[in-house]
């Protein structure tokens, strides 16, 4: 069992408040994402989570048990951090051992743990070696397994793939949610790569200044952002953002749309624009268009190749039950 | 990208170096060869450098006279003993000023380090008072004190310094792992500082070992370290160079070979963090 509930969890540094009083609840069995952009307080609420920083205010719930007092010790949650934090005097086989070694579990179970989370992670060949010894991509699997090792309530995710490179955490990414899967143990994700966030997520906290912007599926959020914050962060390329006399036909103050959902027409069309960059993928072709008196060059993107240039004139549509309407406040409006 | 040094400027370098080297070390040299002297050529005008009658019986005499192993023993019993419980204190509290400081910790550091600047002559009274009244006058046990509460502000800001380069993710991440405060210190911290608590292990024994001012006055015979076996010999009954030399080599001999020995330790403990 791993659920978890933050009520009116506040977190002060001195003066400053980081996280203004926030309630949040994960159920068992969830993978959650924190994600927003740098200093949001995504990090910091997964340490209160974690139990390594101590709230200001609030109360924290796990199984259902209060958790605000306990030390990170006696929570029954497992970490991965960004920088791997292995041990490095110790082996491979030891590193993973090590909880178990502080649960108290005899040498011959602890061996038997690590041996079944290292064929689960490919780690049997490495069990001799020192942390200083192994790729990138393998100590973040030696810090997945001592979390496994352990079975805990809940796994917790500090940016663990930000050191890797693009390759590698794309697999790494597959890794992680494949292992979801079979544990069906919660989990919460810290990143502020909002492809992470959607690829992985069965619910995503948008964060933005300790705030919660929004909560839900990643599909509910990139169809029905709450704010022009959630539509401008999920979503990549980001959406088009358009004020002004465009979003006065739509009696709002801002609208927007998805670059898939700007359609290239022949002629005619809403806006008309001249490519300033074009991205050929293969699969999609991404174009930067310059839209006479708006200030930022608009993404549309294509089905496969599209036979336009730099510099060529290109007329679009946006497909009209796809435009999304905000309020002066930034807020969604029906 | 290195720069290119002319031959030249490495002659002269090299030969700058060596003399320095030979200034400091020519002092320590003129002791060892002198207590292989007579005293009769010990005092000789013009000095004698290498050819004299090398002879050993300062040697024996300084053994006859006084009990070389005794005093030794002493020495080592005083310098480990303070070294090590300094460190039993020192870990935890260095531990809790690196990753937990509060608001006073800097003032703390820089309280303990102003103790040193302190001359220990200001509180020799008191302090021969307080050991006249609780018996510790002439006692190993005495030094111990002494020489640890002496040391202690070195030993606390050189693990301060080492601790600050070990990453608090990992001790984070051993609190995840259930590891309690012990646990946390004994299993993750401290091996993972061994070159740092070795290279303040190894400085404070040396420190202690060559200490002078509190062995010569808070002993008489019982507890007499080496530093103390060396003053006797600079006594009323007049000066004997060539037995003063002897003892001293005797006394200097064993902490020269364990720093010769472990003078990499060192340097590099020494060192440790100057460049990241």
């Amino acid at each position: 069992m791993g659920n978890i509930t933050l009520e009116k969890v506040q977190k002060k540094f001195g003066e400053t408040e980081v996280i203004p009083p926030l309630d949040l609840a994960i159920e068992d069995g969830e993978f959650v994402v924190f994600v927003g952009p740098s200093g949001c307080g995504k990090s910091t609420l997964l340490r209160l989570i974690a139990g390594l920083e101590d709230v200001s205010s609030g109360e924290i719930r796990i199984d259902g048990k209060p958790a605000t007092d306990l030390p990170p010790a006696k929570r029954g949650l497992a970490m991965v951090f960004q920088s791997y934090a292995l041990y490095p005097h110790m082996s491979v086989r030891k590193n993973i051992a090590f909880p178990l070694k502080m649960a108290g579990l005899n040498a011959e179970e602890q061996n038997k743990r690590v041996e079944r989370a290292a064929a689960v992670l490919n780690l049997t060949d490495y069990l001799d070696r020192r942390p200083g010894q192994l790729s990138g991509g393998q100590r973040q699997r030696v810090a997945i397994g001592r979390s496994i090792v352990r079975e805990p309530a809940a796994f917790l995710f500090d940016e663990p793939l930000s050191n890797l490179d693009a390759a590698l955490r794309v697999g790494m990414r597959l890794e992680i949610t494949e292992l979801h899967e079979r544990l069906k143990t919660t989990m919460i994700y810290v990143t502020h790569d909002q492809v992470e966030a959607m690829t992985m997520a069965d619910k995503i906290v948008v964060l933005r200044a300790g705030h919660v912007e929004q909560v839900g599926s990643p599909l509910e959020l990139y169809r029905n952002p709450r704010n022009l914050f959630v539509a401008g962060f999920i979503g990549s390329p980001k959406m088009n953002l358009m004020t002004g006399e465009h979003a006065a036909r739509h009696d709002c103050t801002t609208i927007g749309v998805r670059p898939e959902h700007m359609r290239i027409v022949e002629e005619g069309g809403t806006f008309t624009g001249r490519i300033i960059v074009s991205e050929h993928l293969g699969s999609d072709t991404f174009f930067h268009v310059e839209i006479p008196g708006m200030d930022e060059p608009m993404t549309v993107r294509a089905d496969g190749e599209i036979g336009l240039r730099h510099g060529d004139t290109i007329h679009l549509e946006p497909e009209a039950r796809q435009i999304h309407r905000f309020d002066e406040k930034g807020l969604r409006l029906a | 990208m290195a720069r290119a040094v002319p031959n030249s400027r490495k002659a002269i370098n090299t030969a700058v170096a060596w003399t320095i080297a030979i200034l400091i070390f020519f002092p320590i040299l003129w002791t060892v060869l002198t207590s292989f002297k007579t005293e009769a050529t010990a005092i000789a005008d013009p000095p004698v450098f290498l050819a004299f009658d090398w002879t050993l019986e300062n040697y024996t005499a300084v053994q006859e006279r006084s009990d070389y192993f005794r005093h030794f023993w002493n020495s080592v019993v005083i310098s480990l003993g303070s070294t090590i419980i300094g460190l039993i204190i020192a870990i935890p509290a260095a531990w809790a000023m690196a990753f937990v400081p509060g608001r006073q910790t800097k003032n703390v550091l820089m309280w303990m380090l102003s103790t040193k600047m302190l001359p220990p002559v200001g509180v020799l009274v008191p302090l021969y008072l307080i050991f006249r009244d609780w018996g510790l006058l002439d006692t190993r046990l005495g030094l111990v004190i002494v020489l640890t509460l002496i040391n202690l502000p070195i030993i606390v800001w050189m693990l301060y310094t080492y601790f600050r380069e070990i990453p608090v993710d990992i001790l984070e991440a051993a609190r995840m792992d259930g590891a309690g405060l012990a646990s946390e210190v004994i299993y993750v911290l401290t091996p993972m500082a061994v070159p740092g608590i070795a290279s303040t292990l190894l400085l404070n024994i040396i420190l202690a070992w060559n200490e002078a001012f509190w062995t010569l006055n808070l002993t008489a015979a019982n507890a007499a370290p080496l530093t103390a076996f060396i003053a006797s010999y600079s006594s009323p009954e007049g000066l004997f160079y060539a037995k003063l030399s002897a003892a001293s080599t005797m006394a200097i001999a064993p902490i020269l070979i364990m720093g010769w020995f472990s003078q990499k330790q060192l340097v590099r403990g020494l060192t440790f963090g100057a460049v990241k």
